[in-house]
């Protein structure tokens, strides 16, 4: 037991040391505040010099002829690039949104056991992974066993990287659907797939439209992948069995060249792809993502 | 017309659909075996040339007739650069992500955390353009030429010819690409410390960064490494931007001597040399090689940080949904 | 309606003159006061959860706050160590006095303030990375305790005050987590003490407790009372008989009724206290 005396003995050893306690609160609060200024200074830059840069460029023959020759008094545009990146996106996603969709409904629905459990694990690794990795995946598979580059290779790497985002947010937004929904359907005696796609479905529709707009955003900016699949053309799509330009590859190679042109050219492609991905993500934020806060990993990821 | 489709369903169309969704569910374990073999297959070749060389070895020549391949070098500058973005990014996320949870008030948190995320979706080819032509001029004219000039001649982290395109800035690219992945995770883990673990420390007289250090680091800790790690893995595999930055040297050059030295990683590699390798060359099982090698360490990394990240995330989604 | 009105607020100047100090037969001595609520108002979200209540603690007693539940006894309770301004949204006004001084006149005050009011939680909190002694002892770290030894001595003299010494002195390096519900609460109470508080408060501290354990803390209570100025808020009505020498009723935000134990359960003066006190709703 602690007497009344031992008491004021303790007390005599606390040291009275609120105020540099709270001058070292307040240094750590500055130095933490500096960390988000810092960090919000590269954003403030990027998109200021994009905007900067690519704006003179911007015109109609840009965004669609083709690119001029090399180091020629005509540099042309990037209509191809522009092209190719839609092309890429709404082919990638013929494949990834339904079988991400599927695999999200699997996990929600029936991935309550071991296997459900691997497979989520997997596809969140999945969705970690160097996307140049997935691109020389599907140089082997695709580009290798055609024999020739081309959008269907490009497509492929892409829908691999889609599948696990959408996968995911799919999973989350059903289990934000609340069980009473899937109580009261099963109560009617309806079937648990019509169940899904019915009532699921519909009550989940934001959360899978969230996925799918995020996981286009984080595929237009893809650029690694590309290198290996379709690797680049200064022509407009013409056919199946032949290379395609993108977006993000058409700024590498300008960047790469040493004309003043090229890399203003470079810029103005930048500057139409931040539009494309800043359009989707804070349309996702705005109409979509008031449902935050349930634990949901909507992570917004960037393209490699 | 609505009950005829509601009925349509028949116990064996329940599990066909339950087999379907079985199917694309596992269409994701099945990518990630066929990468294996397709890249294990595809670089055989090399491992069969050089052996253990290609690992350890650092020449590099693709002339064809005198051809030998070493990838020691890009090894250890992947883990240079991304250890040094590390160094730099993990720190900074932290601060980020206490401001976040513990300090910022309720409008600056979703201002910030939307700025923060937003960092996050620019992709890597913004970054690289920005980095080649903007941010390269000024870390070189106010950090490494300065560091050059005072440290240079004592030093060796600091000697060389500072020129922009090296070591430095694309670790210093690839710190500012990590940060908002790390930030917004480890947000997100130390929102997930419940408030008692707070009262608990307030209720000692403790400030807010004692609160911090006492309740909310030690609860999530394992969480918080796991996000650094997840950053750490996304360094490993980033490609454009370092591409772009990193000076692309090749075979024993591409050792790093200094800071302000070229160098190259598995990633920057592959993605340079490439278009000059022919399909079915060595040259090309080279690269597929480093890739392998990529894969690896990749894989280790992500399974290592999703298990620290979804046990900790986990716990707290499991109290949400009770 | 003016009249309606106007009956409303001679009943709340009634109110105030019987809440203001707590009621006692031994009117002629002079009570000793160690901490006083004045005019507490606070809220969540603009909703107000404590409408101006005022009380006076006693020194060396144990008052009660009881109440049906979201009558605000525990936003009144987190008020008084200034841990309710803590929670996203809250507000405050109003002045604690703690030996004459407000606690709410600038922060750095919180701070210094909260060391001598101890609190203890509804559900047992304690830190689970730390080992029961760091525990106990995580509050004289941060009080400049530099002496290993006097740690010790205090750390052992916490823990036979909540009688957890005789359990746990072996396995002192053990994680606090590894210690049963009621242990753990025991634990959270020397953390409290370890930091030589004058005021105890006490949220419901055996509400997730089982019988068994609640009766250790509630003869704790009874010994702790000796040194400290406790303040507890139960929603457990012979809790409140058995540990404490004054209750304050609460009823939607509002102090009821406040005076002796004794007097609030056996004969209380207002109608709605006298309903609770009977079960009639809770």
């Amino acid at each position: 037991m602690i007497t009344i005396e031992q008491r004021a003995e303790f007390r005599k050893h606390f040291r009275n040391n609120i105020s540099s306690r709270l001058i070292t609160d307040k240094i750590v609060k500055g130095i933490v505040f500096g960390c988000v200024l810092l960090a919000i200074i590269p954003l403030g830059s990027i998109l200021l010099e994009i905007v900067r840069n690519g704006a003179p460029v911007l015109s109609i023959e840009f965004l669609t002829a083709p690119p001029g020759a090399v180091g020629s008094d005509d540099p042309g545009g990037i209509g191809p690039a522009i092209q190719g990146t839609l092309m890429l996106i709404g082919m990638s996603s013929l494949i990834g949104v339904p079988v991400g969709v599927l695999g999200g409904i699997f996990l929600s629905e029936y991935g309550n056991n071991k296997y459900g459990q691997m497979i989520r694990f997997f596809n969140d690794v999945l969705a970690e992974f160097p996307t140049i990795v997935i691109g020389l995946f599907a140089f082997a598979v695709i580009v290798l066993t055609l024999g020739y580059f081309s959008i269907v290779a490009g497509m492929f790497a892409l829908s691999v990287i889609m599948l696990p985002i959408i996968t995911r947010t799919t999973e989350e937004s059903l289990k934000l659907v609340p069980v009473t929904y899937r109580e009261a359907g099963y109560a009617l005696g309806i079937k648990r797939s019509v169940v899904i796609f019915r009532i699921l479905l519909t009550s989940a529709k934001s959360g899978l439209i969230t996925g799918i707009m995020l996981s286009i955003a984080r595929i237009a900016g893809e650029t690694a992948p590309l290198i290996f699949t379709i690797l680049g053309n200064s022509d407009f799509f013409s056919g199946f069995d032949q290379p395609v330009d993108a977006l993000p590859l058409r700024i590498y190679r300008l960047a790469n060249l040493p004309y003043d042109t090229a890399t203003a050219q470079g810029w103005g492609g930048a500057l139409i792809l931040i539009l494309i991905i800043l359009t989707l993500n804070v349309g996702v934020r705005y109409l979509f993502l008031r449902k935050r806060g349930g634990g949901g990993r909507f992570r917004i990821a960037a393209g490699g | 017309m609505e009950t005829v489709k509601l009925r349509g369903g028949s116990p064996l169309y329940d599990k066909i659909f339950k087999i379907g969704a079985a199917i694309a569910a596992t269409y994701v374990l099945a990518i990630i075996v066929l990468i294996v073999v397709q890249l294990v297959t595809n670089s055989y070749q090399i491992w069969a040339q050089e052996g253990i060389s290609f690992l350890i070895g650092s020449d590099w020549n693709a002339v064809e007739g005198s051809e030998s391949y070493g990838a020691a070098p890009y090894i250890i500058g992947t883990f240079v650069t991304a250890g040094l973005a590390m160094l730099i990014g993990v720190p900074l996320s932290m601060g980020i992500a206490m401001f976040l949870s513990e300090l910022a008030p309720k409008f600056l948190r979703s201002i910030l955390s939307f700025i923060v995320e937003l960092l996050a979706a620019i992709p890597s080819i913004i970054y690289g353009l920005w980095g080649l032509f903007v941010f390269r001029t000024y870390l070189l004219n106010w950090v490494e030429t300065p560091l050059n000039n005072a440290f240079g001649g004592s030093f060796w982290l600091f000697s060389g010819t500072p020129f922009g395109l090296d070591i430095f800035t694309a670790s210093v690219v690839l710190a500012i690409m990590i940060i908002p992945t790390i930030a917004s995770i480890s947000r997100e883990i130390m929102i997930a410390v419940p408030n008692s673990q707070r009262e608990a420390a307030y209720m000692l007289g403790a400030t807010k960064w004692e609160v911090f250090k006492m309740a909310v680091v030690p609860y999530s800790k394992s969480g918080l490494v796991g996000a650094s790690i997840l950053g750490l893995g996304r360094a490993v595999g980033e490609t454009m931007a370092i591409t772009m930055l990193i000076g692309n040297a090749t075979g024993q050059s591409a050792f790093p001597s200094s800071l302000f030295s070229p160098g190259q990683t598995l990633s920057s590699i592959i993605a340079n040399e490439f278009p000059e390798a022919s399909s079915g060359s060595l040259h090309m099982a080279a690269l597929i090689g480093c890739g392998l090698i990529l894969f690896i360490i990749a894989i280790v990394i992500n399974i290592v940080a999703q298990l620290l990240v979804s046990r900790v995330l986990k716990t707290h989604q499991g109290a949400v949904l009770v | 309606m003016e009249e309606v009105a106007d009956l409303e607020s001679q009943q709340v100047d009634k109110m105030e003159t019987l809440t203001r100090t707590p009621t006692t037969q031994k009117s002629s001595e002079e009570p000793r006061y160690k901490l006083i609520a004045e005019d507490i108002v606070a809220s969540y979200n603009g909703i107000q959860a404590v409408k101006k209540v005022n009380m006076k603690f006693r020194e060396k007693a144990v008052t009660a706050l009881i109440g049906p539940s979201g009558c605000g006894k525990t936003t009144f309770l987190r008020c008084l160590n200034r841990m309710h301004e803590l929670t996203k949204s809250a507000t405050v006004t109003g002045k604690v006095l703690l030996d004459g001084q407000d606690l709410y006149s600038n922060r750095e005050d919180a701070i210094m303030h909260r060391r001598k009011i101890g609190m203890v939680f509804q559900k047992p909190n304690p830190f689970p990375t730390m080992s029961i002694y760091d525990n106990v002892a995580a509050g004289l770290k941060l009080n400049g305790v530099k002496d290993k030894k006097v740690m010790d001595q205090i750390v052992q003299g916490c823990l036979e005050m909540v009688y957890l010494w005789d359990e746990v002195k072996h396995d002192l390096k053990k994680a606090g987590m590894s210690l049963s519900g009621g242990q753990q609460q025991r634990l959270c109470i020397a953390r409290a003490l370890a930091i030589q508080p004058e005021v105890l408060l006490m949220d419901e501290p055996a509400s997730a407790l089982d019988p068994i354990a609640t009766q250790k803390i509630e003869e704790m209570i009874n010994e702790l009372k000796k040194e400290y100025t406790i303040i507890i808020v139960t929603h457990n009505m012979q809790q409140a008989v058995r540990v404490s020498d004054y209750t304050g009723f609460m009823y939607l935000g509002d102090l009821v009724e406040f005076g002796e134990t004794k007097q609030i359960f056996e004969n209380p003066r207002n109608e709605i206290t006298a309903k609770y006190v009977q079960g009639q709703f809770g």
